[in-house]
C-alpha cells in the first residue's frame, strides 16, 4: 500500500486549491502585471518638451522664421503681433519673437519655462547668424537605467504583492476553512497541528515564486528594467518578506470567524502601508516626524532591501537590518498566531 | 454487548456556555450515558437537547465543564493522538474544500492515520467510486453527506461518530447512509450517532438514549422503550370543533377499554391502546352517545416519538422548539 504524507498531501490539496480557482490566479498574478504595465506606460520617461514660440509674421523675420522652424526642438506660431501677444498671454507659447528696431524677444519673466524658452531661441537664431562658442564644449548625457519612475516602481509592487499575498493567501484562506467547519474536521483527525501550518506556509512560499517571477520579467521585457543584484539575493528578500506577511497573515486570522471581521483586519493593516512603505512614492517624502513609524512599518523594510537588491545590486549583508525587521515580524506573528489560534 | 470495557462512558456530563451580557447557557445537565463495543447507540431528541454538545464532548472537540469521560478505555488531553487514531469523526454540516475531488479529499483524510484502508476501498463501501474523480462543488447532498462519511471511514475506527448523518437528505440517500452505518456495526465495530428522526433511530440504532434539554431521560433498545409506555396501538383521531371539544373533554376517552395513555393537542386526540380490538368499537359508540362527529382516525403502531411524547409530553419535531445550545 502506498505510503501517505500528511505534510505532503496537506501541500498538494492546498495547490490545487488554488490554482483551480481562477479568481485567486487573477489576482496574484494577473492584477500585479495589469497594474505594471499600466503605472509603466503612465509613467513612461518622456522626451523633453519642444519650446513654443511665436514668430511675428513680417518680412524683416523671414530667415528668423525659417531657423526656427527647421529646428524640431522648437514649435512655431506665426501671427500678426496681437496674435503672438494672444498666445503669450494665453501660455499657448514661451515667448514671442517681434520685429521693432530689430528684433524683439517679449515674454513673462514669472514663467520659469520663459527664461529657458529665451535662452534657446536666442542660441538658436545667434548661432544661425554666425556664432561661435568661445569654449569648446562636449555634452555627455547621464539617463540612466535604474533612475527611472518604472525602476523605482517595480520593486515597491513587488513588495505590496507580497504583502497582499501573504495577507490573503494565508488570511482569508485560513478565515474560510475556519467558517466551512474544515478547520475542526480536520483538528478532528489525528493531524499534526505543526503540519497543518508548515504546509500551509509551504505552499504560500511556492505560490510566491511564480509571483516574483512574472513582475520581474514583465518589467525587463516590456521596460527594460535591469537587475543589478543576484537572483538569489532577489529570492531570499523576497523569501524574507513573504514569510513575514505569511506570520501576519495568520495571525490575524488566528481567532477571525467572519470573511467580513478578516477583510475589515487585513485592510486596515495594509491601508497605511499602502500609503507609507513606498510603493508607488518614496517614504522619505513624508514629514520627519512620521519617519520612526514610516521606517517601523514591514513593508517599508521590504521594499527598501528589494530596491537595494535588485536596482542597486546590494549585497545581503549590507541589508541586515531590513530583513532582521521582517525577520522578527514574521516570527512574533506566528508565535502570537501559534497561542491564539482556534480551530472551531 | 459484554465486553466488560465499554467503548464510551460518561458520567454526569455538565456544559455551561456563558457568553458575555447574556445569562449562562446550560447545555448539559448532569448527562450519563454508556455505548457497549460493537453496538449502535443513538442519541434522539429535539433540536437544542444537548445531543451535538454530547457528541463533541465525546469526540474531545469540546471542554466539558464538568463530568467524568472515557473512550475506548482512554481520556481526552492525555491520550489525545491514540485516541485520534481509533476514532472517526463526522460533524454536523462540514464544507469540506469544493475544488478538490472525492479522492483527493480521501487521500488527505487517509494521510493523517497510520492504519487505515485504500481510499477507493472506502468509496466503494459509500457506492461512490464512480463520482472519484468528481470535484466536491458537482457532488449532490446526498453525496457529499456519504463521502463526509467515508472521510470518517478512511481511518478504519474502531469507534465511529456521526452528528445527525441524515439530517436534509433525500430517502433514498438516508437510506445508502444507513447501509453504510449497518457494515460498519457487521465488522463488529461501535457506532454513535445522533438524530431528531425517529425511524432513524429505529431501524439503525441497538439502543437509544433519549435527550431532552441536557440529560438523558430514557435508555433502552427501541423496543424495550416502546413497550416501556405499554401499549402496541396508537389511535389517533379528530373531531369537528375539535377545539372545544378538547379542552372541556379531554378526558373522556381516558377511561375506554385498555387506553394506557390519553393525548389531546392542536391536531386531535392520541390514544395508546393494548388492545385495539375493544377500544376501537368502545370509542365508537362513546362518540355517538355523546353527539361526536369524526374528522379522521388512523391506527399505527407505537414508535419512538410516542415514547418522546409520553415522557416529555411534547412532540419530538424540531420546530417546536427554539434552538438553546449553540
Amino acid at each position: 500500500m502506498t505510503r501517505y504524507h500528511p505534510i505532503f498531501e496537506l501541500f498538494l490539496c492546498r495547490m490545487r486549491m488554488f490554482y483551480r480557482e481562477p479568481d485567486a490566479i487573477f489576482w496574484t498574478y494577473g492584477f500585479p502585471v495589469l497594474l505594471t504595465i499600466g503605472l509603466g506606460v503612465a509613467f513612461r520617461t518622456k522626451p523633453p518638451d519642444k519650446v513654443q514660440v511665436a514668430v511675428q509674421d513680417a518680412p524683416e523675420l523671414r530667415e528668423i522664421r525659417r531657423t526656427l522652424e527647421s529646428d524640431h526642438s522648437f514649435q512655431t506660431l506665426v501671427g500678426s503681433v496681437a496674435q503672438c501677444e494672444a498666445w503669450i498671454r494665453k501660455g499657448e507659447a514661451d515667448i514671442a519673437v517681434l520685429h521693432s528696431d530689430g528684433v524683439e524677444y517679449r515674454s513673462d519673466p514669472t514663467r520659469p519655462e520663459a527664461a529657458i524658452a529665451r535662452l534657446r531661441v536666442d542660441e538658436a537664431i545667434q548661432r544661425a547668424a554666425g556664432r561661435t562658442d568661445a569654449v569648446a564644449i562636449k555634452d555627455a548625457h547621464v539617463t540612466s537605467p535604474g533612475a527611472r519612475y518604472i525602476d523605482f516602481l517595480i520593486p515597491g509592487l513587488l513588495g505590496m504583492n507580497l504583502m497582499g499575498g501573504g495577507l490573503w493567501g494565508i488570511g482569508f484562506v485560513t478565515v474560510d476553512m475556519r467558517i466551512r467547519k474544515l478547520l475542526k474536521r480536520l483538528i478532528a483527525t489525528p493531524m499534526r497541528k505543526r503540519d497543518f501550518f508548515l504546509s500551509l506556509i509551504g505552499s504560500r512560499m511556492v505560490f510566491t515564486i511564480p509571483e516574483v517571477l512574472l513582475l520581474l520579467v514583465t518589467g525587463w521585457l516590456l521596460f527594460r528594467v535591469a537587475i543589478e543584484g543576484s537572483l538569489v539575493n532577489i529570492a531570499i528578500v523576497a523569501g524574507i518578506g513573504a514569510l513575514s506577511f505569511a506570520g501576519l497573515g495568520l495571525f490575524l486570522a488566528s481567532r477571525a470567524r467572519k470573511i467580513e471581521t478578516i477583510s475589515g483586519l487585513m485592510n486596515a493593516v495594509m491601508l497605511p502601508m499602502w500609503i507609507f512603505s513606498g510603493i508607488f512614492f518614496s517614504s522619505k517624502r513624508f514629514p520627519d516626524l512620521l519617519q520612526p513609524f514610516i521606517q517601523a512599518l514591514p513593508l517599508t523594510q521590504l521594499n527598501n532591501a528589494l530596491r537595494a537588491v535588485i536596482t542597486d545590486g546590494a549585497s545581503l549583508m549590507s541589508q541586515w537590518l531590513p530583513l532582521s525587521i521582517l525577520a522578527a515580524y514574521g516570527f512574533v506573528s506566528f508565535v502570537l498566531a501559534l497561542r491564539w489560534f482556534k480551530w472551531t | 454487548m459484554n465486553d466488560p470495557t465499554p467503548a464510551v462512558i460518561c458520567r454526569d456530563l455538565r456544559k455551561r456556555y456563558v457568553t458575555r451580557g447574556q445569562p449562562p447557557v446550560d447545555a448539559l445537565v448532569g448527562l450519563d450515558l454508556t455505548a457497549q463495543v460493537g453496538e449502535c447507540l443513538g442519541l434522539l431528541g429535539p433540536n437544542g437537547a444537548g445531543k451535538t454538545t454530547t457528541i463533541e464532548v465525546l469526540e474531545g472537540l469540546l471542554e466539558p465543564t464538568s463530568g467524568d469521560v472515557e473512550v475506548l478505555g482512554m481520556r481526552w488531553g492525555v491520550d489525545d493522538e491514540p485516541l485520534r487514531q481509533r476514532i472517526g469523526i463526522s460533524l454536523q454540516e462540514t464544507r469540506l474544500a469544493d475544488k478538490l475531488t472525492v479522492t483527493e479529499t480521501l487521500k488527505l483524510f487517509r494521510s493523517f492515520y497510520r492504519n487505515g484502508c485504500d481510499p477507493a476501498e472506502v468509496l466503494e463501501v459509500v457506492s461512490l467510486d464512480e463520482k472519484r474523480h468528481a470535484r466536491l462543488d458537482t457532488l449532490s447532498g446526498g453525496q457529499k453527506q456519504r463521502l463526509a462519511v467515508a472521510s470518517a471511514l478512511v481511518g478504519e475506527p474502531e469507534l465511529l461518530f456521526l452528528d445527525e448523518p441524515t439530517t436534509g437528505l433525500d430517502p433514498q440517500s438516508r437510506r445508502d447512509v444507513w447501509d453504510i452505518i449497518r457494515r460498519h456495526k457487521e465488522r463488529g465495530r461501535t457506532t454513535l450517532l445522533t438524530t431528531h428522526y425517529m425511524d432513524e433511530a429505529e431501524r439503525l440504532c441497538d439502543r437509544v438514549v433519549v435527550i431532552d434539554r441536557g440529560k438523558a431521560i430514557a435508555v433502552g433498545s427501541p423496543s424495550e422503550l416502546i413497550h416501556r409506555i405499554g401499549g402496541e396501538l396508537v389511535i389517533q383521531f379528530s373531531l369537528k370543533n375539535h377545539k372545544a371539544v378538547a379542552a372541556a373533554e379531554a378526558k373522556l376517552f381516558s377511561d375506554l377499554p385498555s387506553v394506557r395513555d390519553c393525548h389531546c393537542d392542536a391536531g386531535g386526540f392520541t390514544l395508546t391502546v393494548g388492545a385495539p380490538h375493544e377500544c376501537i368499537p368502545a370509542l365508537v359508540e362513546r362518540l355517538s352517545v355523546n353527539h361526536l362527529e369524526l374528522t379522521r382516525l388512523t391506527t399505527r403502531h407505537v414508535s419512538l416519538e410516542d415514547v418522546f411524547v409520553n415522557l416529555t409530553g411534547r412532540r419530538l419535531t424540531a420546530e417546536e422548539l427554539a434552538d438553546k445550545a449553540p
